[in-house]
């Protein structure tokens, strides 16, 4: 009973030493989603203490149901990032379309409006047919539940890799906006005030999703996991967003949380928690989709779209009014108590009754042991004088820009309503996406952002990469950094090797953001990402969210005119490990990583931020997957109007490892000629290499190198093999 | 001008319908709740985009039901004006105040990116501003904006002159080629008999905000504001 319940023994003793009596089978099941790896970071904890999380900015950091950072004027942003990994790979669209849902929860319940969502998803090989499935699949649910909710999705990012094929990941970013005085908590204050139960009615579907399915890794028994996935209803999310802002305008409203993960169980836990009170629940006034439900399975439901509120005494009529303007199932279902334990009845008799301290605090902090895995021994150098350079890079590019890494992502995103509610300023398709602040001059730029193949090579320095490189796309388009969410994707971590790979990621997160000053406010982490064994590559996925001051000042990664002149500012270094380059070409992921140098890569951001401020720049585009050469043929076609450029460059590397590596810390601009000089001097303050490598002109991509020539390419043909690649795969 | 936005507990562009309205263009707005019972002497109700009644079985096959349709249908017996605009356009059809129907897009997905839009007859109050079969960019955002009329229906609208908007190329040209969903005759848009009730699926709210370059939505307000 208590393994089927994924306790271990020793916690089941320690179960039985904090209540100093055995508990009943409701009480166990409480016990098992709250102590559960998804519930109670108890792995993860230890780690999680390290990193930066504090700044001026910062109005709530991690804890909440969402992380809040100031943004001036009286506003803030509020975000977080979720995964929802592996409902969506045993059931692709309603697991990403929930996974959609409960971040939005997420953001509205802090009392914010949610206005964009991002998504960072992660497929296996697209030669199998399941990953096409899958695909589709994840597609179809995101697009029906966000467009449904009317909150635009706006960008993101999508990899495939075969180390995805039995455990995909469907990771949800949500950005809302709040007055900065106006922020709600999950709080169950106020002995007397009451507790209710608002949305859909409770059913039984996603029993044990967060403590047997987000917590366990996948086997031959995957499937008849099915029945733990929820079923997302965005229609009733749309009018809980509703009815909760509006009734968030009262001050009579004591705190909300949404239920979530481990459902009506970790909503009332954890509310009383925080606020150091009790909380007495009668289970039979919770309004139930089916009959004869029992407490067990009420309290462990995770039926969608359904939310807690404590109000204060008194004013329950005027809450229930308000839920019934919206035509939404709710009801007192109880009163917060003194004492700090949680109460729950049924039919008249106790179901169960636990101290919160015990459940919220109790789950064993676990100091996993670690060890360096020995894979690495043997794929950390790469030895480039075996790969033959080829004499021109047309072939190469052109089967970089077909790669469904770099390909186009249109027919993803036209699936996507990325318009409602006006505040998309640049559409997908640029290195980040900007939203405007309504009724300020203010805007935000958002970016997710990972490259595994980094992180398994190298996970300390592919998580820096990570979170250098969303700031990078961040400040491409105008946006300086302030706040980072993240979702930590990996395997077992019961594993040492997986534990090694976790630590290291972790700890090279923390310092690229303590170095880039800019504080982690919230995430998520999702373990157990394997099939029999084996484990994806360690995927740290980051999101930054940017501030610009003024949002017409936003910048673009495509060539806006001809004449203008093309540099890059940054270096270029022989550096092909763990590129896709070598990955397409030479069918190999091994070398070390690209190196980072945290000074260097922060004197390019302030350099390109302050440019684009200045008005000196008419584009900014990111060197990253597919190096120098897909940023040039991406800032040719990606626009509105299609533009050629002529580039000459003189260069020792080897002409693959110029065009096509990955070397960090590099923005490709192109600015009108007359900016030159500006430009060129605050290069030079910043301590920033600026060369000028040619302009845009023409229809053509011409690149030549030390005199001979290396590319040239119609620039229409380019994007045709970049924007139908995908596609082909759709259903 | 005395407008009024519609919104049905799923409506998701009334927010935008409403900033369009007041905002750029000034005119007397305010929000109609859709349990409301009538509309209060408007001259001109917007039934915004969105998913009004969650459109599981079909879009605006509930909504039609609501108490404010009925209203509506009142207010465009009566010669008010009456602007669908995506969600909008499936409920009049519904509703039966426009003819025809929309169905599934032919991609069986839903499609959000910029359209082009011929504008095939000026002589409504809508149009009035877009003369010489002028071509419009405005974004389109749908999953059921496949639009099917019989033909013997198809052949009377036309005549009439009750086909407004076609999909068509950059330059004009009405192909098959720019058709993003099926739609018979690349239909876009159409009027009531009486000319005072249009359904469009693209969405004129958002090209007329000039903080974005593309501005062709406003043609379809300006209209509006130039025959009150």
């Amino acid at each position: 009973m208590v393994k089927a319940h994924g306790l271990t023994p020793d916690e089941y003793r320690r179960i039985l030493d904090l209540l100093g009596r055995a508990p009943n089978l409701t009480e166990l099941g409480i016990f098992s989603v709250m102590w559960s790896e998804h519930c109670s970071y108890k792995s993860s904890r230890p780690l999680l203490k390290t990193l930066p999380t504090e700044g001026p900015r910062v109005l709530q950091g991690p804890g909440e149901n969402a992380g809040i950072v100031d943004i001036g004027g009286g506003m803030a942003a509020v975000f977080k990032i979720e995964s929802h990994n592996h409902p969506s790979f045993i059931e692709p669209h309603q697991g990403a379309a929930t996974g959609v849902g409960g971040i939005l929860r997420d953001i509205f319940t802090m009392g914010a409006r949610p206005v964009a969502l991002l998504d960072s998803l992660r497929f296996g090989d697209l030669s199998e047919p399941r990953t096409r499935y899958l695909l589709n699949g994840v597609v179809d649910g995101i697009s029906s539940y966000g467009n449904c909710v009317g909150v635009p999705t706006v960008g993101g990012e999508i990899y495939f890799d075969s180390c995805y094929n039995g455990n995909i990941l469907v990771n949800v970013f949500c950005l809302g906006l709040i007055k900065a005085d106006k922020i709600f908590r999950g709080n169950a204050a106020g002995v007397g005030n009451a507790v209710i139960y608002v949305g859909s009615k409770t059913g039984r579907d996603g029993i044990h999703g967060a403590s047997l399915l987000a917590s366990s890794e996948f086997d031959e028994t995957t499937e008849e996991k099915r029945p733990t996935v929820q079923v997302g209803d965005p229609f009733t999310e749309k009018l809980l967003l509703e009815a909760c802002l509006e009734i968030m305008k009262h001050d009579w409203v004591v705190g909300v949380q949404d239920m979530g993960a481990a459902g009506l169980t970790s909503s009332s836990f954890e509310m009383a928690g925080r606020a150091g009170t009790g909380v007495e629940l009668d289970l039979s006034k919770v309004p139930l989709r089916e009959e004869g439900m029992t407490p067990y399975e009420i309290l462990l439901s995770e039926s969608q779209e359904r939310m807690l509120f404590v109000v204060r005494q008194g004013h329950e009529a005027d809450a229930l009014a308000v839920f019934k303007k919206w035509d939404l199932n709710a009801a007192v279902i109880g009163r917060v108590t003194e004492g700090h334990s949680v109460k729950i009845l049924h039919a008249g008799e106790i179901a169960a009754q636990l101290p919160v301290s015990a459940v919220v605090d109790g789950a064993l902090a676990l100091q996993r042991p670690s060890q360096r895995p020995q894979y690495l021994d043997s794929i950390t150098e790469l030895d480039l004088t075996g790969l033959k350079t080829p004499e021109r890079g047309d072939e190469a590019l052109k089967k970089l820009l077909a790669a469904p890494n770099i390909a186009g992502k249109r027919w993803v995103y036209e699936q996507y309503d990325h318009m409602v509610r006006l505040n998309t300023l640049i559409l997908p398709g640029s290195d980040a996406s900007v939203i405007r602040v309504p009724g300020a001059q203010k805007a935000l730029a958002i970016s997710a952002d990972c490259n595994s193949r980094y992180c398994y090579l190298d996970p300390y320095q592919g998580a820096q990469i990570a979170v250098a490189e969303c700031c990078r796309n961040v400040v491409c388009a105008g946006g300086e950094p302030i706040g980072v969410t993240n979702c930590l994707n990996f395997g077992s971590p019961e594993r040492p090797e997986i534990m090694w790979q976790f630590e290291q990621a972790v700890l090279g997160m923390g310092d690229a953001c303590r170095f880039l000053e800019i504080p982690i406010v919230s995430g998520n982490v999702s373990f157990y990402n394997e099939t029999k064994g084996e484990a994806i590559f360690p995927t740290p996925t980051i999101a930054v969210v940017g501030l610009l001051e003024d949002q017409k000042r936003h910048c673009v990664q495509w060539f806006q005119k001809p004449g203008d002149l093309v540099a890059l500012a940054g270096f270029s270094m022989e550096e092909l490990g763990g590129s896709e380059y070598l990955k397409l070409t030479f069918d190999s992921c091994r070398g070390p990583v690209p190196n980072l140098d945290l000074p260097q890569e922060k004197k390019v951001q302030r350099f390109c931020l302050r440019s684009i401020r200045e008005g000196l720049v008419s584009s900014a585009h990111d060197c990253s997957e597919g190096g120098l050469a897909v940023a040039l043929a991406e800032s040719c076609f990606t626009g509105p109007r299609l533009l050629g450029a002529r580039i000459e460059m003189e260069s020792t590397l080897r002409s693959d490892a110029l065009m096509f590596g990955e070397t960090q810390s590099r923005v490709l601009i192109s600015f009108p000629r007359e900016n030159k000089e500006a430009l060129e001097t605050l290069a030079r303050e910043g301590g920033v290499e600026f060369s000028v490598l040619g302009s845009v002109e023409g229809e053509r991509l011409t690149v030549r190198i030390d005199g001979e020539d290396y590319i040239e390419q119609d620039v229409r043909v380019l994007k045709k093999i970049w924007d139908e690649s995908l596609e082909r795969y759709g259903r | 001008m005395k407008c009024g936005v519609v919104v049905f507990p799923g409506s998701n562009c009334d927010h935008d319908c409403y900033h369009v309205l007041k905002h750029v263009f000034g005119f007397d707005t305010r929000w109609i709740w859709h349990k409301d019972e009538d509309l209060g002497g408007l001259d001109l109700a917007v039934l915004p985009g969105g998913f009004s009644y969650g459109d599981y079985l079909r879009p605006g096959a509930i909504a039609k039901f609501s108490p404010i349709m009925k209203a509506v249908a009142r207010h465009a017996r009566d010669g008010g004006k009456v602007l669908g605009i995506c969600n909008g356009f499936q409920i009049l059809v519904e509703a039966g105040l426009l003819p025809g129907a929309l169905m599934r897009n032919r991609s069986q997905k839903f499609v959000c990116k910029n359209a082009y839009v011929r504008v095939e007859n000026a002589d409504t109050p809508f149009t009035s501003e877009c003369g010489g079969k002028r071509v419009m960019k405005v974004p389109i955002a749908h999953a059921d904006g496949n639009y099917f009329i019989d033909p013997d229906d198809l052949g009377r609208i036309t005549d009439n002159g009750q086909v407004v908007l076609r999909y068509c190329t950059p330059d004009g040209e009405v192909s098959e080629a720019a058709n993003p969903n099926g739609s018979v005759q690349n239909i876009a848009g159409v009027v009531n008999e009486k000319k005072n009730v249009l359904g469009m699926m693209p969405h004129p709210e958002r090209c007329s905000d000039p903080l974005w370059p593309d501005l062709d939505g406003q043609l379809i307000f300006k209209s509006l504001l130039h025959c009150a």
